[in-house]
């Protein structure tokens, strides 16, 4: 099914809610986040459109507009039917919801798709938006007491972190190759 | 093991049993009549595993809430090896961002390399040439059985078998050999690039790769005596961390994770890219115990057939490695790459399979020549979060059985 189609079935279900976003070459749909728990539990569970796995959450910083846009990438993983047991691609979507950069949030999908917990998280940590409903919102990949957003546009690089100046931090560079194993 | 060895029904009485019931009943039964320390009274503990401990791949933390022997609850906390490689990708340009993508997976440094070079050419709409293509896939395909032997080596060393791992590392060290000769660099290469690849291949390489191709085929043999048909090893994987294939699908996993639980999906096959449509290869999967070789104690989904999927994978990528030799083209090795790229205000998402499952990447242009944004979907990202759904419930031993099958690269999980 083409994001156009789901798009419409969206729109014929939810109304206004939804709207098609015909983004070139990363096509899928606009959704409100009030709409958004019931759209997404519908876009996994209709069987027409299935889309049972979360591939991704991705934030972008839309400064100086004072929004963040979240995009949810989705495939519908279709169980086999012939004999050689092969899964096949469904479709695709890219689900956009836009977001207050001060203080906004979203309702939380990880009860939806299970992956969207560490992506929210992520979400959490790097661009500073919410997810209401979320069983263990804290930072993930930063310290807990990072301070600030780092993907946010007007992020301000730390002068220094625990005592520790980050000039230096930044003179040391990256650790080479990293060990394997 | 200290103290009286008790009956069920006086365990049963202390209320030990209840807490051992929970998960796996037949195995946890069976642990604790034999190792539990039978009967003596516990208290839950929290224990720290890692971020430095050796069988955690890498500097993750693990926070086990453990009662004796029995972890029931684990917690992993990542970001020790964070360095913001998405910030970057928005302050460099995609070819400067290349070597930042070698150190994302940098087991599978190649894979990464090839799936930013798709998404940026995508991005642009740029074509690249068939020799420059064959190259790409040549790559990535030798790099995936560099990545897995590593993996197999390692999980050997986590369940106390040291000889594999000087195995896998005396094959991998032809295939370093290889990319040696082809960039010079031997774990980051950023050899693949925008357009193609960054030079063309060595004199004599192709006989060279076919050559290894002929000594490695064989030794997949040696690994299934040495170490996937172990009864020690067995024991100690198959019917460990089973996951389902709903609940890989609901949490993500990609990749070997995701096959091992019985999911016929690869995206070579189902959302084919570049030219992986143009070869013959399987797609291995889980499999029940007793059937096609599996040992009888094998379940789909548990740790032995995640690794077990890597081993007959590597046998998949030398038919691939084949079919690329008796097809290679000459021709270009690279597309004609203006000096500044400018990056159209578009927005792409893409994904190819990597080592440890799908490497995504988002990338947002705006007109300039360094993106807006740069989203990456690390595949071992996703794996690791069902960690604390899988380990619970287990024996502290089956953690480093569990974490090692799902075999994660730190540097793709913090980014």
């Amino acid at each position: 099914m083409t994001a156009q189609e789901v798009a419409e079935l969206l729109i014929a279900r939810f109304g206004t809610a939804v709207e098609a976003a015909p983004v070139e070459i990363h096509p899928g749909v606009r959704v409100t986040p009030e709409a958004w728990p019931a759209v997404a539990r519908f876009l996994r569970e209709e069987p027409r459109l299935s889309f049972n796995m979360l591939r991704c959450i991705s934030g972008l910083d839309l400064h100086p507009e004072p929004q963040i846009e979240l995009v949810y990438d989705l495939i519908a993983m279709r169980a086999p039917t012939a004999a050689d047991g092969l899964w096949s691609n469904g479709g695709e979507l890219a689900v956009r919801i836009r977001v207050a950069r001060d203080g906004g949030s979203v309702p939380s999908v990880w009860d939806v798709w299970r992956a969207a917990e560490w992506h929210e998280r992520e979400a959490y940590d790097l661009l500073g938006v919410g997810f209401d409903g979320h069983p263990d919102l804290r930072r993930i990949l930063c310290p807990d007491d990072w301070v600030g957003h780092p993907l946010r546009k007007d992020y301000e690089f730390p002068k220094e972190y625990q005592g520790i100046p980050s000039a230096a931090a930044a003179a040391e560079g990256e650790g080479g190759c990293g060990a394997s194993g | 093991m200290r103290g009286k060895r008790v009956s069920g029904a006086e365990r049963n009485r202390q209320g030990m049993e209840d807490k051992l019931l929970q998960g796996r009943p037949d195995v946890l039964v069976e642990v604790d009549r034999d190792r539990a320390g039978g009967g003596l009274r516990t208290e839950e503990m929290l224990v720290n595993m890692g971020p430095q401990h050796p069988s955690t791949h890498g500097v993750l933390r693990l926070m086990l809430r453990i009662d004796g022997e029995l972890v029931l609850e684990c917690t992993p906390h990542i970001g020790y090896l964070h360095r913001c490689a998405e910030k970057i990708g928005e302050n460099v340009t995609p070819v400067q961002f290349i070597p930042i993508t070698d150190r994302l997976d940098y087991l599978a440094a190649m894979i990464n390399n090839h799936g930013y070079s798709l998404a940026v050419e995508k991005l642009l709409g740029m074509e690249v040439p068939e020799r420059g293509r064959y190259i790409r896939v040549i790559m990535s395909e030798l790099n995936r059985i560099a990545s897995h032997l590593v993996s197999f080596g390692a999980y050997g060393l986590d369940m106390g078998a040291f000889t594999p791992f000087v195995y896998a590392f005396r094959e991998r060290e032809y295939i370093l050999d290889l990319f040696e000769q082809v960039c010079g660099a031997r774990l980051t290469y950023s050899y693949l690039s925008i357009g193609g690849a960054t030079q063309d291949l060595p004199e004599g390489f192709p006989e060279r790769l076919a050559q290894f191709l002929d000594y490695f085929e064989p030794k997949i043999a040696e690994y299934n005596n040495l170490l996937s048909f172990n009864q020690i090893f067995v024991k100690r994987t198959a019917g460990v961390g089973v996951i389902s294939a709903a609940d890989a699908i609901a949490w993500g996993l990609t990749g070997p994770c995701l096959r091992g639980s019985g999911v016929k999906w690869d995206l070579r096959k189902c959302v084919p890219y570049d030219i992986y449509d143009r070869f013959e290869f399987d797609i291995p999967v889980g499999l029940p115990g007793g059937v096609g070789g599996a040992p009888r104690e094998a379940v789909v989904g548990d740790s032995w057939n995640r690794y077990y999927v890597r081993i007959l994978e590597m046998q998949q990528s030398v038919r691939i490695l084949r079919q690329c030799l008796q097809q290679l083209p000459s021709g270009d090795f690279r597309a004609k790459v203006p000096r500044v790229l400018k990056l159209p205000a578009k927005e792409t998402y893409l994904e190819v399979e990597g080592g440890r499952g799908q490497v995504g990447y988002l990338v947002v242009g705006d007109g300039k020549a360094v993106p807006r944004r740069v989203k990456i979907r690390g595949p071992s990202f996703c794996n690791l979060s069902i960690a604390s759904h899988v380990c619970r419930n287990v024996l502290i031993a089956d953690i480093a059985a569990i974490i090692g099958s799902i075999d994660v690269v730190m540097g793709e999980v913090d980014r």
